[in-house]
């Protein structure tokens, strides 16, 4: 019970300063959960983040719904997903009852400009992060580097960006050969486990 | 049933919203006209409060259209139907992936994603830049290199990228003292 309200107050706060689309919330994500309480790893957000862009829905819903389900199940997943849903419940229904013209405050309007830069700068590191912590080989950049062009330039959908990554990382590791070594390595795990 | 309405329709909303909140955008409109629940004009208003507030921005327009409608009640209604379809799927996912993310062919897949998933993060950093930091159209405009960039937000942006890699605060530390250097410095 603890833990459950541990990750509902969590995803509140993440709720509550994610400026943006789902990307905003992964630097406080990364900064409570793994380096603060250490309950997953940075590899485990980021697998969870493609996850939730790949599927239907809202990517922070998603993103928040798999990370809750990592650390305590479905009840896990309806503390974080309501957890990070509360502010904008709040937050919304008190401007649309008492600020109809929200807009027009000039205060918010500069805040909002300079928290956007604030999000660029958190993004960057985070990217650094995620590089210093990969494999750092030829294909992990050239994949980096297509899939930044695609977004960009192309204005391709992540989906098909996460698609077409995976296959390539299954292709990757069949021609270098360790697939099958993984894939026979596995099968003796779970005959063992199985015994 | 103005709430069994708002359940179902932005459950659906969710159900086929691929790609976060700015991909929902264009169901959301179906369903305003369709309904009449507010003007074209005002669905945008809404949307550019979202976008400037805390919170997913599909959430944020799904709480406000909710509220407009019936309420508190409804923007509570309308927001639970948005975010249930991903908890559902998201859950299911999530099972099938404790069990198989340490199959070889879910491992080397997602030795693909990871980089991917950089580049998209990245992207998204890249998209949140330009018009704010660096303004493509006025180059091409005016030919000039030196109005390229913006360069009140070019220098936050240095020293507060500085001060992230040097000082390894709390995130939404640095979000806060930003806010409070826009209003001063009026960004």
């Amino acid at each position: 019970m603890k833990k459950l309200l541990k990750i509902f107050l969590i995803f509140f706060k993440i709720g509550a300063f994610t400026f943006g689309g789902g990307y905003a919330m992964l630097p406080i994500i990364k900064r409570e959960l793994v380096d603060n309480l250490g309950w997953i790893t940075e590899k485990d957000i980021y697998d969870y983040y493609a996850i939730g862009q790949s599927t239907p829905g809202i990517i922070a819903v998603n993103t928040a719904t798999m990370t809750g389900y990592s650390l305590r199940g479905v009840k896990g997943a309806l503390a974080a997903t309501s957890g990070f849903i509360m502010p904008s419940l709040i937050i919304i229904t008190l401007i649309a009852s008492y600020f109809k013209r929200f807009q027009q405050i000039v205060l918010f309007q500069h805040a909002f400009a300079a928290i956007q830069i604030a999000v660029v700068a958190l993004i960057i590191d985070i990217v650094i992060k995620m590089w210093q912590k990969s494999d750092k080989t030829k294909i992990s950049l050239l994949i980096f580097l297509t899939a930044f062009l695609l977004l960009v330039v192309f204005d391709l959908s992540p989906v098909f960006v996460i698609l077409g990554s995976a296959v390539t990382g299954i292709l990757t590791q069949y021609f270098r050969g360790n697939l099958k070594a993984a894939y026979l390595n596995y099968q003796n795990e779970n005959q063992e486990c199985d015994k | 049933m103005i709430y069994l309405t708002l359940f179902l329709e932005f459950f659906k909303v969710g159900l086929f919203a691929l790609g976060g909140g700015l991909a929902a955008l264009p169901f959301l409109q179906d369903l305003i006209v369709k309904y009449g629940w507010m003007t074209a004009e005002e669905l945008l208003n809404m949307i550019a409060i979202s976008e400037s507030t805390p919170g997913a921005i599909g959430i944020n327009t799904a709480t406000f259209i909710g509220y407009n409608t019936a309420g508190i009640a409804g923007g509570i209604i309308a927001t639970t139907g948005l975010a249930a379809p991903s908890i559902i799927i998201i859950t299911i996912i999530a099972h099938y992936f404790r069990e198989f993310n340490q199959h070889p062919l879910v491992e080397s897949a997602f030795s693909g994603i990871r980089p991917a998933v950089a580049g998209l993060i990245a992207s998204a950093a890249f998209e949140l830049a330009r018009g704010g930091i660096f303004n493509l159209e006025q180059l091409q405009l005016n030919n000039n290199l030196l109005q390229f960039f913006d360069y009140k937000s070019l220098l936050l942006l240095v020293i507060i990228f500085a001060a992230i890699r040097k000082y390894k605060k709390h995130p939404i530390i640095y979000i806060i003292s930003v806010a409070l250097i826009g209003i001063i410095f009026k960004f």
